[in-house]
This record gives C-alpha cells, structure tokens and sequence, in this order.
C-alpha cells in the first residue's frame, strides 16, 4: 500500500466513526468495526438512558429510545414499531428516537423480541398487540413507581406525554425510569382499542426519511472493517450445477488478489439458505476481485438441468392441463362434469413467467470471524436468519455471533438475501482468509442466483347458467417449483383462484406441481401476484359472456361479504368506472385478497391504433381493517403498484438452457418513470375487529385491471405477461 | 498509478488503476458510501454523481475521465440536507428503501440547474436513467416541482 494510499485509508476511518450506535446501547462494542451501521443522524450519539423492558429507554432528558428487532426495508419498520410503543406509553412523539435491537440479545436470551422476521406483511396486522404490550406495560410501571414514590394509590397516578401527575405531584417519566425497571406487575395492562388512540391513525412521517437523503443511512452493502477485503463469487449458472475445474493461475498475479477460493454446497445442507458450487475471488477491492472473477476461466458440469427451458415447462403444462391434478380445494357437487354437459361456457389459458427480487441494493453480507466473536452484517428480512446461518456454517456457538441490522436496499420477500447462500459465502471466505469479507454479488450474479418466484399455468373452464352467471368452475394450476417445494408451490398455486369471494356453486381447483432446478422463493404477494392476473381477467370474461356489467357482476357475486362490497363500492364511487369510452380508451377494474386485505383497483389506459400502451390511472381501494399511518400506508400501495405492474407490462424471465437469458437492467426490464401512471389511494377500512396488511395487496389488483381496460380499448384479451409483448393495434 | 480527485471540494489522492471506476474509488478507496452501486452498466443510476455539474453514472465512467474535474456526490451537495432537492425530498416522504434516492436526487439537482420550472415531461426524460424498486416515482416527480418552487422562492427572497 503506497503512503497516499494510507493516507486517504485514514481519513476515511476518522470520517465513518462518526457513523457508530445502536448496539451501544446494549453495552458492547464491535472490535475494528469503524463504521457500525445503525443509528445515524439524529440519532448518531446513543442516549443512554434507563431500560424498562427490551423494548425501550427512558434517559434523564426524558428520550426515549425504541429498539426495533425488525428491518427497515422501505415499508416502515422503524416508524410503525415506535408508533405503536408510543401511542401506550404516551410520550410525545418529538421526544421518540429509534434504533435497531441486538438480535444476540433476543437469539439468546429467548427470543424476547418474539418475532423479528418481516415477511408477510405481518407486523402491524399480526404483531401489534405484543408490541403496544411493551408500551402499555412500561408505562404502567412508571405509574406504579411514582404512586409507590409519592405514597398514593396508583390509581391516582395519571400518566400522558411523558408526564406522571397525581393532585399538585408531577413528573417527567425520566426521574422513574430506573425505578420503574424494576416494578414488577401483577397482572399487565390491557392495551388500548382504537376508539382510544392518540397517534396510530394519523399520518407520521416516517423516521427514516432525513437519513434517505444526505448519504448518511448506512446500507449492509456500506459496511467498512479495519482490514477488511472484498469478494467477488460466481456460482454455476444453472443451479445445483457443480464446479468441474478453475485455473486460478491465470488471474493469480493480478493487482491486488489475495486468494481464489471454491465454494461447494454442502449435501444436506442445500435447502433454502444453501450455498451453491463456486468460484470466490478475494480481493483488496470489490473492483479487482470482480474483474479478475470475470478472466477467470470455469468449467462448469451443469447436469440433466442445462436442458431445461421456459418452453419446454410451457409444453409441460399443455400437456399436464390435460390430465387431472391433485385437488386442492372442492366445493358443491360434480364441477367438472357440469363443466362438461353445459351449453354456454367459457375457456382460458393463462401464463406468468419467472420474476425476479432484483432489489436496488445487490445481494452482499460481510463476515468478520476471529477466535472470540464472530461479526456480520446481512441484508436479511429476518436479522435471526443470518445469525443462525453463521452458527451453522462455521460450527460456532450463537453466543459469540453477533448481527448488526442496517437499512436494506429493498426485500420484497426474497429474504433480502438471508435466504440465499451469501451470508454463508461470507462466513466460510473470512475463516478462510483470516480477515473480515465483504461478499457483493454483482447484479448479474444477484439475478441469476437468486430465488425467483415461480412461474405458473393455469386453465380455467366455467359454466354460464341462463341468468348469465356461473354455476361452475374448474381450475387446473401448474407450477414449476424448486424440487416441487410445498412451500412456494401448493400453498400458493391457487391462491386468489380457490380463494376468490365469488360465490360459485360448484367448484374443483386442481394443480401439478412440478420438480424443477431453479429455486423459488416468496416474492412481495405470493400466489396473489400471479393469480390476481389470472382470477380478476377470467372473471371479467365470466361476466361479459353473461352479458353483465363487470363492477355489478363482482357487487353481486360477493353479496353478503361486506369487507368486499365495502371496496367495490368505493371503487364505483372514485373512480367513475364504465364500459363505454371511445375505441382506443377503456377502464378495468379488479379486486383481490392479499395478506387479509382487500384491494381493488381501477386502471384507465389509452392504446393508440399502432398498439402502443398508456397507463394513465390507477385508483387504488384498500380494506385493511385498521390503518396505524394513512401516509406510510398510501406510499406503500403507491409502490405495489409500481412493483407488480413493472412485472406485467415490462418483466419476465426467460429460462433457456437451463439458466435465465435476462441477467441485468437492459435485459430484465423495470418501470421507469416515464412508465409510471397517476396513482389515488382511497381507504375503505371495515375497523371491525380484523387487520390485513399493507405492504403487499397494492399489487395483484393492478395488472389485471390494466388488462380489462386494454379489452375494452382493444377488444384484446391479454392473458399472459408481459403485456409489452402483445400486439395492442386495433383498427 | 496515484492521481488526485477533488471530492466534494477536497483533495483525495488516490493510489489505483485509473480505469477503475469513479464508483469503486469513491466508495471503496475514499470511503464516500453515499454513492451506491446498483448494476454496473449505467442502466439503474443509483451511482449518479456530478462531474463539473453534469449527471453522471459513476459505475461506467473511469477515474480518470474525472481528474482535474469538481465531482459532487451526495455527501456534498449540501452541508446539511438544505438543498432545495433534499428538502422537497423530506417534506414529500419520498424515499421507501432509500437506496437509489442518493442518485435520484443527485439528477434531479442537475435537472434544475438546467431547467428552473421544469414540466412533467422534462422530469421523466431527465430522471428516465434512475430506477426505483420501491415505485417512489409519483413523489420524486411532485418533489422535483416542489424543489422548483423552493429555488424560485429563494431567488426571489435574495
């Protein structure tokens, strides 16, 4: 290293310790970690302060510190978790600074934080009890302190913004956060409902927001060790493929490369968190590790699965819809043969390719192992995850491994790379190297080793009765799936089709789930994304064989339901739906359950006679029980509109040879902004008792209320994706 | 090879290949983790810096196209998080994942040094090379013309 080089070296050190919080809170320090991730500005200096329970601190300036054990990806994490601790331990919410939790305290120390994963569009709907719990339990012990301090029933003691108050008596809560630690309840409080709340419900802006827009929010992929090096990896580009050969020598005297490592799946250990065969070059720099990797030559054994193709699965399913699936779902009498006798029917076959994660950030976990502890930083969705893969990987004690959550760069139910064999990567080139790695897939590496969702075909045959509406419906779904993996297969095969509120008589969904190489994985509306296409386009053309309005259609297939009828309403209402605009313009509606919720969507496009395309609207109607923050709650819906209508129109990953032809931005393509339509979001919220999600729904209803608008723009039915690859002229 | 760059006002010197690119050598050898890496062939803009004022994706430029030149990265457009851009950015809440953001807002402050009103369509075509996974564009687009008027009005007050 030349001395300029140093010198810059130090610089950087002295500038990035700035960056260091969060863990430091909880007592330790990271050895040689110079630029810890969490806390930045304004919350770079941690308070200390007194802990009431793992949730929170109290220090002498009245601040309160809220730990959260879950990832902010983007959906809010950070601001929902401390609005939910606030609004029962009712302080001001100026007052509320937020960190990240050790998650080696909650590994180890019984899971106290209960659940850290953030899948599912759970937190808020499914978490929010035990976590208002941990408010409304603090905020009693403060009572009970002060009324035990001041010799009055507790009952006396009022406590509200951060003030404890009986008769002429008043308190900060800091002058009894200590005591407070160590009350011990008898029984705990209930929490609050929501006819009772004083912040959930309003629109918060999120705490993220000014660290998002100066630099300074450090990223797992920003992590920055003393002695730390870089990897560059490349896995057999067919899955499961094996590393036949490597010739090391030939990039060995390049500038800067410390080792060039294999990297062999380990049998048994090969299931979602596996590590694939590979090639790892460790570098001085990410810059000289990659370019070396790519002169690199590899010879790889890709096995039966460098056959396979999109085609060929598309031929697998033409001849699966002829035979029958194992039944899933089955209700009413004899479906398929009322199928079969009827005179009016209606037949489709529908398509959606592969889709990939391709989060912003790149897939990357650095690992720093030495004899005492063990270091990592992962972009995982659940920070538990990588803590318990390093366990494994390395053979050590989850004592002595400690995860330090920083932002992610996006998730979108890949795991943020937890499920992927990144973080392993990590862990077993620093025990080889002896120095802390950074690992970062390049983005080519980042789609094609990704876990993708499933591709899906689906054949649906109904029976029109003489009122024009369906007696009965048959579905047959095929799915290629990972070793015809359960999870990422049956459960989500027929979601939204077995799952739709229409109520149809006689029903018989039947899927095939198909074994294949390319490993699957959740991905932001499991199933719903997919089926949403598939159920909301079919019932449109159940309606119109019936000679029916498609709105009234829907009001009148789920009379009854009133969470549904609530949004088909609305979506009537907002966005003034009807059937008869100009050729060339048209409105689609749709409406899907996703995670609880129900979303409806209305889309307006225009399609010139050439063909070409134009979103120009998208209502968004949402039912999610309950909603903690109207802004962040319209942002996300805003986004899943974005996410699943990219898929539709522009995406698609195409399997040829066994391994995806699309590998980067210029061949996988997303929504852009010239692309992006108008988007309203309208809450009709039941607040009856139930919750649904938010991150996710805003996504299934999209693409096929854009395909209904292009059938009546075009008289084109557009029953695969992506959209952009049908011919839309009209004449 | 050592060369100087001058970072946000600063002098670095710089001991690298002077084909790596600008990226790597901001992020990796000055330590400037504002600037992201997204895709590596200028199709995402997640990298984007000023390089004597003018976008540019920093993954596919070279170090040494950009000695003796002003380059601006996130860490330097505003000492505080006051520019105008920045501002409209918090008062719209538009980062989700914050990850491309530094580059979305590192083109929109090089679009309105150019454009001082700029119309929707100009917005798409000058921000059309910057991704967003998260789908924050109806905020970015808003947030740009908040960030017009918050110029304007600054201009005005002076």
């Amino acid at each position: 290293m030349s001395p300029a080089r140093e010198l810059v070296t130090r610089r950087t050190v002295i500038r990035t310790m700035v960056g260091a919080g969060g863990g430091l809170l909880l007592g330790f320090r990271v050895p040689g970690a110079v630029a810890a991730v969490v806390a930045p500005r304004p919350w770079t200096t941690p308070t200390d302060g007194a802990e009431i329970n793992a949730w929170l601190t109290i220090d002498t300036a009245g601040t309160v510190t809220i730990r959260v054990p879950h990832t902010e990806q983007g959906q809010g994490a950070l601001t929902s978790v401390s609005m939910l601790v606030a609004e029962e331990l009712d302080v001001p919410w100026a007052d509320v600074r937020a960190v990240f939790a050790d998650i080696n305290r909650h590994v180890n120390r019984g899971r106290e934080y209960v659940v850290t994963s953030t899948h599912g569009s759970q937190l808020v709907r499914r978490q929010h009890p035990h976590i208002m719990q941990a408010g409304a339990s603090a905020r009693e012990r403060l009572r009970a302190a002060a009324a035990r301090a001041w010799g009055v029933p507790v009952t006396d003691v009022t406590a509200r913004q951060g003030v404890l108050s009986a008769g002429e008596r008043r308190a900060s809560y800091a002058g009894f956060a200590t005591a407070a630690a160590s009350i011990e309840l008898g029984q705990e409080p209930r929490i609050k409902s929501p006819g009772e709340w004083w912040l959930l419900g309003r629109p918060v802006p999120r705490l993220d927001v000014p660290v998002k827009v100066d630099g300074s929010a450090k990223y797992t992929i920003d992590t920055r060790l003393d002695g730390m090096v870089y990897a560059a990896v490349r896995c057999c580009p067919v899955p499961w493929g094996r590393l036949k050969r490597f010739d090391a020598d030939a990039i060995r005297a390049r500038k800067g490369i410390i080792a060039v490592v294999p990297l062999e799946a380990v049998p048994g250990r090969t299931g979602a968190a596996d590590m694939q065969d590979g090639v790892a070059v460790v570098a001085d720099t990410w810059y000289r590790a990659k370019t070396a990797l790519d002169l690199l030559p590899v010879e790889w054994d890709t096995g039966p699965a460098g056959d396979t193709s999109s085609a060929g699965q598309a031929e697998t399913a033409a001849r699966l819809f002829e035979q029958n699936g194992e039944v899933s779902a089955e209700s009413g009498r004899d479906a398929a043969g009322i199928v079969a006798r009827a005179a009016r029917t209606v037949t489709a076959d529908y398509h959606r390719p592969y889709e990939t994660h391709a989060r912003m950030e790149p897939i990357n976990a650095t690992v720093s192992v030495t004899d005492t502890r063990v270091d990592v930083w992962s972009p995982a969705q659940d920070q538990s995850v990588p803590l318990e893969l390093v366990a494994d990987q390395l053979g050590r004690d989850p004592r002595d491994i400690h995860v330090h959550t920083a932002f992610i760069g996006g998730a979108f139910g890949g795991g943020g790379g937890g499920r992927t064999g990144v973080t392993r990567q990590a862990a077993e080139l620093s025990r080889r190297v002896g120095r802390p790695v950074k690992v970062i897939w390049s983005r080519e590496e980042d789609i094609m080793q990704d876990k993708q969702r499933p591709p899906v075909h689906i054949r649906l045959a109904a029976a029109l009765g003489d009122d024009g509406l369906p007696t009965a419906l048959v579905s047959r779904a095929v799915w290629f799936t990972h070793e015809g993996a359960k999870r990422h297969g049956p459960a989500t095969a027929d979601y939204s089709i077995s799952t739709m509120p229409y109520r149809i008589p006689n029903r018989r969904h039947e899927r095939h789930n198909v074994a294949a190489h390319v490993p699957t994985a959740t991905h932001r509306a499991p199933g719903a994304n997919q089926n949403g296409f598939v159920m909301e386009q079919f019932a449109d053309e159940m309606a119109l064989a019936g000679g029916r309005d498609p709105l009234e259609w829907r009001l009148e297939m789920t009379r009854g339901l009133e969470p549904w009828q609530r949004v088909l309403l609305k979506i009537g209402e907002v966005s003034g739906f009807r059937t008869d605009l100009p050729r060339g313009r048209g409105m689609g509606i749709a409406v899907v359950e996703d995670h609880d919720s129900i979303c409806g969507a209305c889309a307006t496009v225009s399609v010139s006679r050439r063909g070409q395309l134009t979103v120009e609207k998208v209502d968004i109607v949402i039912n999610s029980g309950y909603v903690i923050n109207p802004l962040n709650a319209a942002e996300q819906l805003e986004g899943s509109v974005c996410w699943e209508l990219s898929h539709a129109l522009y995406g698609g990953l195409e399997l040829r040879d066994g391994r995806f032809v699309n590998d980067n931005f210029d061949t996988y393509s997303l929504m852009r902004m010239n692309q992006m339509p108008e988007v309203d979001v309208h809450f009709a919220l039941s607040e009856d008792g139930w919750w649904g999600g938010i991150g996710e729904p805003g996504g299934p209803p999209t693409p096929p209320a854009v395909a209904n608008a292009i059938y009546f723009a075009t008289g084109k039915r557009i029953r695969s994706t992506p959209i952009a690859a049908h011919d839309l002229s009209w004449s | 090879m050592a060369f100087t760059l001058k970072i946000n006002g600063a002098s670095y010197d710089v001991d690298s290949e002077p084909e790596t690119p600008l990226l790597w050598i901001l992020r990796d050898d000055i330590g400037l983790t504002g600037t992201k890496f997204g895709c590596g062939i200028a199709q995402c803009g997640v990298c984007t810096v000023h390089v004597d004022g003018q976008p540019v994706k920093s993954c596919a430029a070279t170090a040494a196209s950009a000695v003796g030149r002003e380059i601006t990265t996130i860490e330097g457009l505003s000492p505080d998080a006051s520019h105008p851009v920045q501002r409209a950015w918090i008062e719209h809440s538009v980062p989700q994942c914050g990850y491309c953001h530094s580059g979305q807002i590192m083109a929109a402050a090089a679009l309105l040094d150019r454009s001082a009103d700029p119309t929707d369509s100009e917005i798409d075509a000058a921000m059309a090379g910057n991704l967003c996974r998260c789908g924050t564009y109806l905020r970015i687009r808003k947030a740009i013309h908040r960030a017009a008027e918050l110029m304007r009005d600054a201009g005005e007050a002076e």
